[in-house]
């Protein structure tokens, strides 16, 4: 299966909890989604978007352990190998 | 008692944006009633709306838009105006000294009615994690709280109409306890399907199709009231304290209020409204002779304006003080409607000027001294607002410059 970018995760972001022009960029990679303006519930609802639309069921843990944008990231690249 | 001060205003309504807009409106007699545009209404018994529509993305953060109502986001925008216009920034105050008290009438009705619509059409995967709060009654209070940094007292008070006016009554407390600003009032509104079969079923909406004859409070064709969205957002603060960041202007003071309930139906006791004015002009300390203009409830369904006007003639004497109802240039905005009187009620002191009730053209109680048509210049000290919510609500709140 296709691997889930930035790019990716920024749309889901965008879709699920709104985004303003401060999340385009590659730098934000390791900045915390608190710093980015994005709460659990933010993150609840990004992670819903993300397994709805990807078909795939992260571990419940996810949405408090995936603090930045680079651990969500495997963290759903690790579901998407483990579905595929 | 200590005086609490209006020092700034905000308004989003159907026939204004903004308090600028919204005055010249009212003032010109221009109505923002219109057919309903939100949704096909067939098959409803009501057809005309007072709608405020507007691009969010224009006026809001991107982050907000996923996780609001549409009155959430016209009561920010609304809560921006006030603050801005009062010369006021709540996120350089000390924390805890500014707080929010607003009036709901159904919290965000439409973005419950459009997750229950994701549920069951598309599932459980399709519904937003932020209809955990965006339908919740406090939804604006928190919202702007948190936006403005304003961590001070924080609550929201349901009472249908009435609840406005008992928002500014709370703030006006929480600033004689000694918080230094409150933001106090109601944005509401639900225009989707779902609220609008709730309202237009409850026997006081309007079935009239045309916008001009819809709404005709204290007219002999009155036939009901028409929902609109929309209302106010004031700045409450003592003179002093907003002396001190460097705010000597005011529009008035908050002087005098009261809440009463009617007693049950069938009882033969009188409605609660006439204690609820004689209270409240008791709390501001003025007779009613001292009393220059009275923004009415005007429900606009016959029996209940007959009420009104009853009491009005009974405790100002017959012709004994003009009368006049903007709403029916806006329709009745839940919560909404009466705050958004207090904002007008403040520009009529300030500008010596009444504005007008419109589209009334058989007036049903020649004891009413209606202002009509065309704005009325006036000496203004004192003006009172009257609210009465569904269920047997009633508030007053006096006004004076």
């Amino acid at each position: 299966m296709a691997e889930f970018t930035l790019d990716d995760l920024i749309a889901a972001l965008k879709e699920a909890a709104g985004a303003d022009e401060g999340v385009a960029h590659d730098d934000i990679l390791d900045v915390p989604f608190a710093d980015l303006g994005y709460d659990s519930l933010a993150l609840f609802n990004t992670l819903n978007t993300i397994e709805r639309e990807r078909g795939i069921t992260l571990p419940d843990e996810t949405v408090v352990e995936a603090t930045t944008p680079r651990m969500l990231l495997d963290a759903v690249n690790l579901g998407l190998a483990t579905a595929g | 008692m200590t005086d609490v001060v209006v020092t700034g205003i905000g308004v989003v309504a159907p026939n204004g944006w903004g308090v600028a807009e919204y005055w010249d409106a009212t003032l010109a007699g221009r109505s923002g009633l219109g057919p309903l545009t939100r949704f096909d209404s067939t098959g409803y018994r009501a057809h005309v709306a007072g709608e405020v529509n507007f691009t969010p993305e224009e006026h809001l953060p991107g982050r907000l838009l996923p996780q609001t109502d549409h009155m959430t986001r016209l009561a920010l925008v609304a809560a921006e105006e006030a603050l801005a216009d009062a010369g006021a920034d709540p996120t350089t105050m000390p924390d805890f000294s500014a707080g929010v008290v607003t009036a709901a009438s159904a919290g965000g009705f439409e973005f419950g009615q459009k997750e229950l619509q994701a549920l069951w059409s598309k599932g459980p995967a399709y519904v937003s994690a932020y209809q955990s709060f965006a339908w919740f009654y406090p939804v604006n209070t928190g919202q702007i709280s948190i936006r403005h940094g304003m961590r001070g007292p924080g609550s929201a008070l349901v009472a249908e109409q009435a609840g406005g006016l008992d928002a500014l009554a709370k703030a006006r407390r929480h600033v004689r306890e000694g918080t230094a600003l409150m933001l106090a009032g109601a944005v509401d509104g639900s225009l989707c399907p779902w609220s609008w079969l709730c309202l237009s079923r409850s026997g006081t909406v309007s079935p009239r199709r045309d916008p001009q004859r819809a709404f005709l409070p204290f007219d002999a064709d009155a036939s009901g009231g028409v929902p609109g969205e929309g209302g106010a957002l004031l700045v409450l603060e003592t003179p002093d304290g907003a002396a001190e960041r460097g705010q000597h202007r005011h529009y008035g003071r908050i002087a005098g209020y009261a809440a009463t309930f009617d007693p049950r139906p069938g009882s033969g006791r009188p409605p609660g409204l006439r204690r609820a004015i004689d209270t409240a002009l008791a709390d501001a300390g003025i007779g009613p002779s001292d009393v220059d203009v009275v923004f009415a409830d005007a429900s606009g369904v016959a029996e209940q304006d007959r009420a009104e006007a009853e009491v009005l003639g009974a405790v100002f004497g017959p012709r004994g003080v003009p009368v006049t109802a903007p709403k029916t240039m806006t329709g009745r905005l839940l919560a909404g409607g009466a705050p958004l009187d207090v904002a007008a009620a403040l520009l009529s002191l300030r500008d010596g000027v009444i504005p007008p009730s419109v589209h009334i053209g058989r007036p049903a109680h020649p004891d009413l001294d209606l202002v009509r048509d065309r704005p009325r210049p006036a000496r203004l000290g004192s003006a009172l607002v009257l609210a009465r919510g569904h269920g047997g609500f009633n508030s007053a709140l006096v006004l004076t410059s």
